[in-house]
């Protein structure tokens, strides 16, 4: 067996450092990542990275950073298993590696000039976190812009800073709902279809943007549609296993398209007849 | 100009311990008792079984190893890792002309964008010498149905059994020219070889005469239109014990794992890719616990819109390539022309004259 040094090998990893590590709930935590010499990760809203812990293993994750922030990039992180509690152990200053950005984002040229309808259910919010703050840092460029927001429980709530400033601009309309209130919970109780029907939209100009667990989008897709918002006009990202992001380990194959490479992006028109995707 | 030469089969023998002897290594189908062959390292023809089934694995192992180290790394001082490429100069022989369509279909994949420069770099390094059957190796085969019973290029050099006595042999590319003409015994084919040929080619189409499955070629795409539905998966499902046996065999399954394995120092080790089949229930699991083809039935389904449907629509080809190695595996007895057929009568598309 003879050994090669390949130079651009698809697996090289870049050395992230990070900069923060915020603990958000008692699950999930914020990373703020900068790569070598500050170059900029150059993503597109709705992208992901593959990120690396040597001898643990590597998995996609949402960057959760719009790309007009410079300098740095940010990922939300549950800790839910075996890499991932091994993030969660990491401190500022400690390395990841990472490849990508991966996969197909929100295409933010064809939403300029739309009003746009954020629904976010849960860990959905991080990918739309990247689209909502470039719509809101390019804010002249869009129209309308509502943003609903559902959880399980109040603490579950991500980004409470910024959901206060976004209940406080004039120029967004944001509301919440949770599934289960605590006794200090003044807002909306019941699941986030149920803040879809007293929206006001035009739904002719409207492009509708929907993240959450898989078990949402049936229903959501469903209320939109009720709407009167056009099935191409409907964005969904979907989530997948993965191991490669070249398309090609085949984890995240849902019928004949590749999540990672065709996604994780895609209009609700192209894949409403792929029977596995939602 | 198309260029073929012959080869005495008294001098088979001859010619292999001399390519092992130049210091190539030579891996060609060995007999491992039981009806069962593998690709394994020979140094004498007399090793090679000439006239097999399809082997226990398909040559896919040499160009994506069931294990292969994709970066060898050492986190003492950070994240530092450095990609690594396995590869060796060898020569494979005796390849079916099915087992030649997978690594057709193999190439296919691995040359997409974003292409793999792993795969890409060791194929190269890989000398193909394929092999012509004469007649059916055995009921589990569709090679006819997939019409990759004729050899179809993917080969330097392509050997055909004239039955006479001598080989002739097909000479593809400048590659295998010049790799022929290290080695003695080769006498230019005259007039009278092709002829021989020609009437072997002509006497095969007697023996690969209708499709193994009473469909045409052509209407596979729609009955896979049709079937997604079909209870047969079903059925499929109840039966298969979900071992990924079928996907390890296929020769163009090509869906891995990759793993990190560290050393005993805890510091170095390395990051592998590993065979992995869609058919392992966590297969499509994410963190959060969905699966999203929990069911046996929907893995089943989805192996064989994989060979039959989303290939064609990606690559233009069927990723079945007929070796029936899938069926002759299955510890449940679930037989691609079984439920090939099953799919034909349940739609009404049965053509008993298809070929």
């Amino acid at each position: 067996m003879k050994i090669l040094k390949p130079k651009d090998s698809e697996y090289e990893i870049k050395k992230g450092r990070i900069l923060r590590v915020k603990k958000i709930t008692d699950s999930e935590k914020l990373f703020e990542i900068v790569l070598p010499g500050g170059e900029n990760l150059n993503h597109e809203p709705g992208q992901f990275v593959m990120i690396s812990l040597l001898g643990v293993g590597e998995a996609p994750f949402s960057i959760s950073s719009s790309p007009t922030k410079l300098g740095s990039f940010e990922l939300v992180i549950r800790d839910v298993g075996k890499l991932t509690h091994a993030l969660h152990r990491l401190k500022a200053g400690d390395e990841v590696g990472i490849r990508g950005p991966f996969g197909k984002g929100f295409p933010v040229h064809i939403l300029e000039g739309s009003d746009l309808l954020f629904v976010a259910g849960g860990l959905g919010i991080v990918p739309l976190h990247s689209l909502i703050n470039y719509a809101i840092d390019n804010r002249r460029d869009f129209g309308k812009v509502n943003i609903l927001l559902g959880c399980g429980k109040p603490e579950d709530l991500l980004y409470s800073d910024e959901l206060d400033e976004w209940t406080k601009r004039l120029d967004v309309n944001f509301e919440c709902t949770v599934d289960r209130a605590d006794s200090g919970w003044k807002g909306n109780v019941g699941l986030i279809t149920s803040l879809i029907p007293g929206v006001n939209l035009d739904p002719v100009r409207t492009f509708a943007v929907v993240v959450g667990p898989p078990i949402m989008y049936k229903f959501v897709i469903t209320e939109l549609l009720e709407k009167g918002i056009p099935e191409r006009q409907i964005l969904v990202s979907l989530e997948r296993h993965m191991k490669c992001g070249l398309g090609k380990c085949g984890h995240c194959q849902i019928n004949g398209v590749y999540c990672c490479q065709d996604g994780p992006v895609f209009s609700y028109d192209k894949i409403k007849n792929i029977r596995e995707s939602i | 100009m198309e260029r073929y030469v012959v080869l005495k089969e008294k001098y088979f023998n001859d010619f292999i311990s001399s390519v092992a002897a130049s210091g190539q290594k030579v891996f060609a189908p060995v007999a491992k008792g039981y009806n069962q062959y593998a690709f394994e390292e020979v140094t004498s023809g007399n090793q090679v079984a000439m006239d097999c089934i399809p082997t226990i694995l398909p040559p896919k192992k040499f160009f994506m190893p069931q294990y292969e180290t994709i970066a060898t790394y050492d986190i003492s001082n950070g994240q530092n890792m450095e990609p690594v490429m396995e590869y060796e100069n060898i020569v494979l022989f005796g390849v079916h002309t099915c087992d030649l369509a997978g690594i057709q279909c193999l190439n296919m994949v691995f040359s997409e964008h974003p292409k793999d420069t792993n795969y890409l770099t060791r194929k190269n390094k890989i000398l193909v010498i394929g092999y012509e059957c004469n007649s059916y190796c055995d009921e589990y085969a569709l090679c006819r149905l997939v019409h990759n019973h004729l050899p179809n290029g993917g080969y330097d050099l392509f050997f055909t059994n004239l039955e006479n006595g001598s080989f002739i042999i097909h000479i593809n590319t400048l590659i295998g020219e010049e790799f022929i003409g290290k080695f003695k015994n080769f006498k230019e084919a005259d007039d009278s070889d092709i002829q021989v040929l020609g009437a072997l080619r002509e006497r095969r189409k007697k023996i690969f005469a209708k499709n193994e499955v009473p469909i045409e070629h052509e209407q596979i795409p729609e009955l896979f239109n049709r079937v997604y539905d079909s209870k047969i998966w079903d059925e499929l499902g109840k039966r298969c014990v979900a071992c990924g046996n079928c996907t390890n065999v296929c020769p163009t399954c090509y869906c891995f794992d990759i793993i990190d394995e560290s050393n005993l120092d805890l510091k170095t080790g390395r990051r592998y890719r590993r065979w992995d089949s869609c058919q392992n229930e966590s297969f499509a699991k994410v963190a959060g616990g969905e699966s999203f083809r929990a069911e046996r039935s929907a893995r089943q389904r989805h192996r064989y819109y994989r060979k039959f449907k989303y290939s064609i629509e990606k690559y233009s080809r069927f990723f079945c390539t007929g070796c029936g190695r899938c069926s002759r595996t299955c510890m449940a007895g679930i037989n691609i022309k079984e439920t090939l057929t099953k799919l034909v009568e349940e739609q009404g598309m049965k053509n008993p004259d298809a070929g």
